[in-house]
């Protein structure tokens, strides 16, 4: 778990800053609030950068409204709605797991179960012993064609299965870094999982 | 406007209305939950819901649905009452059947519509879900398990309030209504948010399990714990008021209530003077009426006339004030004054005292100065009126003086005189605001009257108002705030020096042998001389009483008939709630039984002859109101150039404890807590 004590002060930081000057710069004078998720996000990624855990405390949120002169109540309304943002320390690695009903179908019961055996962690929303894992349930991640989905971080591993679910965490454990995003299972893209089913060379029959 | 028709009735009403408010003028009832006629429309409960001819087939949400020409509207048919009830029943799914023990039970929205468009049983069979309670300050008492999410107290924070401190966190099932960091609310007028609660989410803390609406007793009264004269509602049971509400007035208070006049009614059971008391040997013994009167009679009668003075205090009605007044006219004693904080100002022309512009007028006023006033906590409801002009836009407000947050922008101009000086000769830019305005309006704080320099400091505002063009016949711009709500009526009835009489700095220190202190604890009572006789007329045990020789008990606003001007100049009365405790009177009564005793009868024995004097004596009391025109620009006399360099602090520091009623309640005890640390705490 990340013990660190919760930051009290936070500030925008050279990389963070023009990012921010030009979510805000996309909205007319009086509208800066518009840019309120951008500015949470850039938060959220810049206590990542510099602490390894991506979340956002309440300093942080205080300093977004600030800067886009809001009242704090409307920054935690929005900040507490979307699930994408972390109010409370997490691990290196999110683990998130679709478990909505492609993903049912398709065996993401089995992620799951492999995820917290892979990590230690009993259920989701919690954080992983060494810190470095938390797993969370996620709603639909629109990716069901390549059905079950564990997105780690930014990426969506997909066509998942239990022991590469295991294996995935496992390397990660180790510290190596993360693979190329998308299938697990060896296939391009979308395409049909026994391979090629379509605009194959002609066979000779017909013409 | 726009003509349709709500269940058969023809109603017309101005183009840009919604459904519900052309069905409250119709005189149809729409149950409703999160829609309030002074909040924005949040559309969010779905109970409103009404079938519309013409529109798709499906009922719709009046109060977001703007009316249109010819519209026809069914409030009652089948698919209404089935919208309806299907919407009640999801209210209910997660509200918990606990109305036996809720406060809100008897007065509570969810239940009187549950009544009409509830099941006899719920078709629920999962877990409901339940909150935590937060704390939210020693006023508001949460229990959010029964919330229904109207945001109806998110709306009133961030608009009216201004201090946007609540909110709707989190989301779907786990939506919260709250702080999100735990804290005590900061608003002066957090108390609305009970009122405005359609469940028993919030309800009142001092007030939890105390009594049940159809147990009390209902009186309409005005409210006296600051100038405004906000419209209140007693609610009484037995001899004991219980609480207090705001009741509508568009004029004052639309309807909202200051919580220091809302909570400290807790202070009207403590500390009272329910006996009269005789110092005697330097200790107080409780004493008969009689003896209380011989020991006065024998002492003013020993005394010369111009020995003699009397100070009113702020929560004073004007007909006790009246009776002194006139009681000591008899007495030949020409040493009056109401104004106990020193003040001595230019009170020869009502407008130079009163709240010109008017409450509701403030809303036409573009310009707004603040001269040595916090609005804020001097009259909390003044100031959302304040911020309803603002929000409303074109409108931009400056400050002389101190003051925190005010809840709309503000630009702070200086904190002295220099400032004023600044504004007067053009170098200060807010000057070119005041200049471009139309309806500028000055607004002169009552703490800057008291300075001693406070007349100056009025005739500098009167200047700068007719500087800048604040003084016209459709115009009055130059406004006094006062924060003692007996001010204006006392002034009014000239509770004031006469020819030779000495003010109040002129009666302490020995100035006066006899000094009777009608409610007045707000003066220095070290500074009344070691050999002045002191007599106390209140219905608190306070700094008065504490100072006093001989003391009457008095009555409180709620157990008197009573007649208050506010700080615009509009007379009000107040109802009698309950008996004055023990053996204290009503005050008028106190004067007129011991002007009797002394052989100066006073001209009036029941209180319809008292106010039959009043007004034939000051006609003001008996005028309806009406706003002064401001095209008599004669300027009170006193020098402007006399101002001293002091900056302008303000009033009050603490909004709490203003007054003995105030000061003797544990709510507003616990609120300066939590409100005002000591310095010792808030350096841990």
């Amino acid at each position: 778990m990340n013990t660190q004590p919760e930051p009290q002060t936070f500030m925008f930081d050279e990389i963070s800053e023009p990012l921010v000057a030009k979510a805000i710069s996309k909205y007319p004078e009086g509208r800066q609030m518009s840019a309120v998720k951008t500015l949470l996000d850039i938060a959220q990624r810049q206590i990542g950068r510099t602490t390894g855990s991506a979340w956002l405390p309440q300093a942080a949120l205080d300093a977004v409204a600030a800067r886009l002169g809001a009242k704090p109540m409307r920054i935690y309304e929005v900040a507490s709605f979307y699930t994408m943002f972390n109010l409370k320390p997490v691990g290196k690695y999110q683990l998130q797991v679709c478990t909505t009903t492609p993903c049912w179908l398709r065996g993401s019961d089995d992620i799951v179960s492999a995820c917290k055996k892979a990590s230690g962690i009993e259920h989701f929303g919690e954080t992983s012993a060494d810190g470095v894992f938390t797993l969370t349930e996620v709603e639909c991640l629109g990716a069901c064609v390549n059905a079950p989905i564990l997105q780690v971080n930014d990426d969506y591993y997909e066509d998942m299965t239990a022991a590469s679910t295991e294996a995935l965490i496992g390397d990660l454990k180790a510290g190596k870094p993360l693979p190329s995003a998308g299938s697990l299972g060896g296939r391009k893209s979308s395409a049909p999982a026994p391979g090629q089913t379509t605009l194959l060379p002609a066979s000779g029959s017909g013409e | 406007m726009v003509k349709l028709t709500i269940d058969g009735i023809q109603v017309e009403v101005p183009a840009g209305s919604t459904v519900i408010q052309a069905a409250d003028a119709a005189g149809v009832e729409i149950p409703r939950f999160c829609y309030h006629e002074r909040l924005s429309v949040a559309g969010n409960c779905r109970m409103c819901l009404v079938e519309i001819e013409k529109m798709p087939p499906k009922p719709q949400a009046s109060c977001g649905m703007p009316v249109s020409e010819g519209m026809v509207v069914h409030t009652d048919s089948e698919m209404v009452r089935k919208g309806r009830r299907g919407v009640m029943e999801f209210l209910l799914i997660n509200h918990p059947l606990d109305c036996p023990i809720c406060d809100q039970g008897g007065e509570c929205d969810l239940q009187d519509e549950a009544v009409s468009y509830g099941r006899d049983h719920s078709r629920f069979e999962e877990q409901k879900r339940a909150v935590s309670k937060p704390d939210w300050g020693p006023l508001v008492r949460t229990t959010m398990t029964r919330c229904i999410h109207c945001t109806r107290c998110v709306r009133f924070t961030t608009e009216v309030a201004g201090t946007a401190e609540l909110g709707g966190t989190f989301r779907g099932e786990n939506t919260q209504i709250g702080t999100f960091i735990e804290k005590a609310l900061t608003s002066e007028l957090s108390g609305n948010i009970i009122d405005l609660c359609p469940v028993g989410a919030l309800t009142s803390k001092p007030y939890a399990f105390t009594a049940r609406p159809w147990e009390l007793r209902k009186t309409d009264s005005v409210d006296v714990l600051d100038a405004l004269g906000s419209a209140i509602r007693v609610d009484a049971r037995g001899a004991e008021v219980l609480r207090i509400l705001p009741r509508l007035n568009d004029d004052v208070n639309e309807e909202w209530l200051g919580d220091k006049s809302r909570f400290a009614v807790d202070g009207l059971k403590r500390r009272r003077l329910d006996r009269p008391w005789l110092r005697e040997n330097g200790k107080l013994r409780s004493a008969s009426w009689e003896e209380a009167f011989a020991v006065i009679a024998d002492r003013i009668k020993a005394t010369a006339p111009e020995k003699l003075g009397a100070i009113a205090g702020d929560l004073n009605d004007a007909e006790s004030m009246l009776a002194l007044k006139e009681f000591f006219t008899a007495l030949r004693s020409p040493n009056l004054d109401c104004r106990q904080d020193g003040a001595e100002f230019d009170a020869s022309r009502r407008a130079f005292y009163l709240f010109n512009t008017t409450v509701a007028g403030l809303e036409e006023a573009d310009a707004l100065l603040i001269i040595g006033s916090n609005p804020r906590h001097e009259a909390p409801v003044l100031n959302a009126r304040i911020r309803k002009r603002w929000l409303a836009g074109g409108f931009t407000a400056g400050l002389v003086g101190e003051a925190g947050e005010l809840t709309y922008p503000v630009e702070r101009i200086g904190v002295g005189t220099d400032a004023l000086k600044a504004l007067a000769d053009g170098t200060h830019p807010f000057a070119e605001v005041l200049k471009a305005a139309k309806k500028p309006m000055i607004i002169l704080g009552a703490g800057a009257l008291a300075r001693p320099d406070g007349a100056a400091l009025q005739a500098a505002a009167w200047r700068l108002a007719a500087q800048y063009n604040a003084l016209r016949a459709d115009w009055h711009g130059f406004n006094v705030l006062h924060h003692a709500a007996a001010r204006v009526g006392a002034l009014d009835l000239g509770f004031l020096p006469g020819k030779g009489g000495k003010s109040t700095k002129a009666m302490l220190n020995g100035g006066v042998d006899v000094l009777w202190l009608l409610g007045a604890d707000a003066l220095d009572t070290k500074a009344i001389g070691q050999n002045t006789f002191v007599i106390y007329q209140g219905h608190h045990g306070d700094a008065g009483a504490a100072r006093a020789d001989v003391i009457l008990p008095g009555a409180a606003y709620t157990e008197k008939h009573g007649t208050y001007v506010n700080t615009e100049g509009r007379v009000q009365q107040g109802f009698a709630a309950v008996l004055p405790p023990g053996d204290a009177r009503e005050d008028w009564t106190i004067i007129r039984a011991i002007s009797a005793y002394i052989g100066h009868a006073l001209p009036y024995d029941t209180l319809e002859q008292l106010r039959a004097h009043l007004k034939a004596s000051y006609p003001v009391f008996g005028q309806p109101f009406i706003r002064l025109a401001g095209n008599d620009t004669t300027a009170p006399l006193a020098n402007p150039a006399a101002l001293s360099a002091e900056p302008l602090a303000p009033v009050f520091g603490n909004y709490y404890q203003t007054d003995v009623i105030s000061r003797a309640s544990p709510t507003m005890a616990d609120c300066v807590a939590a409100h005002y640390p000591a310095k010792a705490e808030a350096a841990e």
